[in-house]
């Protein structure tokens, strides 16, 4: 915050993660190298010890999201980043943050897969992220920017919202959003009112009560009074936190629902459409978990016909199926990745055509 | 009357999970010693690992982190990177440390890491009933090798003291014993000065226990600690086997 530019700067996906971060008050970062994800690293190893934060390059994925369990629990800021097969790695660290209560952020710059797969874009993790992807039943926070800008903001709100509800905070992003640059204003830090951390360990003076940050629950009881406790979290979370972004919809007929690359391709898609008299909306999901239902339920009373379009075979329609209106129609065109395979504009208007037809 | 003897005070006054015999207790107590002769506790925080070992927030009066398997140190590197000023040690047994943690506490010695690793080397895991662990001994019979271990199937026993005072990020390598009064007073200074090498910021220091575990080994405990004579010390010596920190 000191000095702060609030003049553009021209950036990749990738160092606006970084570049948040570190205003978002990181001081610890733990990764391995992975494309599409290296410039986050990269930044961070040149810019991190300027500000008297730590960097380590780890001997492995499960070494680095361990290294930002224990920094979280002494409650630091920490932070890790990565692409699939990293990810998968991480699954046991996210898990045991999960179950300890732990907050951090996890950046996964998608790129395609199963196995090593490719480095195209993907959004074929989008499961894996929002269902928690490691074993146990939790959830996590998992936040979708579109833009650069939104992966700036977005990994800065990561750090608030993990820290509110003491859980780990995923940023989701396919590897064009990591690796295209645009302008972003970097905005300081918003003042966030965040509640204080009584639980970290520090050291405790004699007298004081012992911390302990755990995932074992051995009592009678105790684990399934820990499971309702999130169950009501994640309830919290869905009440207070969904955010989403809609684009001409008040009288749209169609609505294109994406995330990421694929819903600024769908915008100049819709443009297209609109100028051809298809009353076309957007709704973007903004956070994939909390998934924002109300959006879709409040929208599909009048508008009845959606169309889910992902950089996969299917996996957010689920999501959008489970939240629509009982009558609304939920159809889908999924471009899964290889190379060339990010949809065009004119084939998404093509999409947007047939399906604005079949509900008219 | 002067007392003369009494539980550290790093220590809580409850009773433990261990079995009968088993060295966790001995060892516990040593460290808690040491934490408690250092005035270090109101700064300590323990890593514990998974296996008998991960009670350690239940015995010890300190504030502590819960690794997964394996991953204490680097769960201890995060912690001691985000808190400079702050003693932290790990508590990790041989299947924890030199099977599934191998990694991480090779990398986390390497890098120097300012942390203190309580390794207790007792030749299987015991927590989940005597399995076959990476410091089994050659021809030493296990639920998971019931014909006795063959190195040609399974390798030799790793030597982790030996193993890690190859590398130049230790400043301290050590292997002790707690089966007899002459080897818990040596292992009682070779703890404390694992912990001084860390009060000192000399960098990363190791002391391995070998201890015994009755239960798994299917022994009376005083059989067992005779094993620990007799068996392993000549496979596995005592001694200091890096010390460049000077203590």
């Amino acid at each position: 915050m000191n000095n702060h530019k609030t003049e553009k700067v021209f950036l990749k996906g990738n160092e606006a993660v970084a570049m948040a971060a570190i205003e978002a008050g990181c001081r610890c970062y733990f990764g391995y190298p992975i494309t599409p994800q290296s410039d986050i690293p990269e930044y961070l190893s040149r810019e991190l010890p300027k500000v008297g934060g730590t960097f380590i390059q780890a001997e492995s994925e499960i070494g680095s999201i361990n290294m930002v369990l224990g920094a979280a629990a002494t409650g630091a800021r920490a932070m890790t980043s990565s692409s699939g097969p990293g990810i998968s790695l991480k699954q046991e660290g996210i898990s045991y943050m999960a179950g300890s209560e732990l907050p951090g952020v996890i950046v996964d710059i998608m790129r395609a897969g199963p196995g090593l797969g490719g480095i195209d874009a993907s959004q074929a993790d989008y499961f894996q992220a929002t269902r928690g992807g490691g074993h146990g039943g939790y959830r996590i926070i998992v936040l979708a920017p579109a833009s650069v800008q939104e992966m700036y903001d977005l990994t800065m709100l990561a750090f608030d919202l993990a820290d509110m509800y003491r859980m780990p905070a995923m940023v989701l992003a396919d590897s064009v959003i990591g690796q295209m640059k645009e302008s972003v204003t970097p905005n300081p830090r918003p003042k966030t009112e965040l509640p204080p951390k009584p639980w970290v360990v520090r050291g405790k003076a004699a007298g004081e009560p012992q911390n302990v940050v755990k995932s074992l629950y051995l009592g009678d009881g105790e684990m399934e009074a820990f499971h309702w406790k999130m169950h009501a979290r994640y309830q919290e979370l869905a009440d207070k936190e969904c955010r989403w972004e809609e684009f001409m919809t008040d009288d749209a007929e169609l609505i294109v629902t994406a995330f990421g690359s694929p819903a600024r391709i769908a915008k100049t898609a819709i443009s297209m459409a609109r100028e051809a008299g298809m009353k076309v909306g957007l709704l973007r999901p903004i956070t994939l978990f909390p998934f924002p239902k109300k959006a879709y339920a409040t929208l599909s009373e009048s508008c009845k016909r959606f169309l889910s379009i992902e950089l996969s075979t299917g996996q957010m329609i689920d999501d959008v199926r489970l939240s629509v209106a009982r009558d609304a129609e939920v159809a889908f065109y999924g471009r899964p990745p290889g190379a060339g395979s990010l949809p065009t504009p004119e084939e998404l208007f093509v999409q947007i055509r047939k399906n604005y037809q079949a509900a008219a | 009357m002067k007392q003369v003897f009494s539980r550290p005070e790093s220590l809580k006054d409850v009773q433990t999970h261990f079995c009968p015999g088993c060295h966790h207790g001995s060892v516990h107590r040593l460290v808690a010693e040491a934490i408690d002769e250092f005035g270090i506790a109101s700064q300590t925080i323990g890593v514990a690992s998974v296996g008998c070992s991960v009670f350690l927030y239940g015995y010890f009066d300190v504030d502590v982190i819960e690794a997964p398997h394996g991953r204490a140190p680097a769960v201890a590197t995060g912690a001691k990177r985000a808190r400079p000023d702050r003693i932290v040690f790990t508590y990790q047994g041989d299947g924890d440390l030199a099977a599934i943690g191998m990694s991480e506490i090779i990398h986390s010695a390497n890098r120097g890491e300012d942390i203190t690793v309580i390794f207790v080397n007792n030749t299987t895991y015991g927590m989940t009933g005597g399995q076959m662990a990476p410091t089994t001994m050659p021809g030493q019979k296990t639920s998971t090798s019931p014909y006795g271990r063959d190195i040609n199937n399974d390798g030799a026993p790793f030597k982790m003291a030996e193993l890690l005072s190859q590398l130049e990020g230790v400043a301290f390598s050590a292997r002790v014993a707690v089966n007899s009064p002459k080897n818990v007073i040596q292992a009682k200074k070779m703890i404390k000065n694992a912990f001084r090498c860390q009060i000192e910021k000399k960098g990363f220091s190791f002391i391995e226990v070998l201890a015994s575990c009755p239960t798994n080994w299917g022994m009376q405990p005083l059989e067992a600690n005779k094993r620990v004579s007799d068996e392993m010390i000549p496979y596995f010596p005592l001694g200091v086997y890096r010390n460049t920190a000077n203590l």
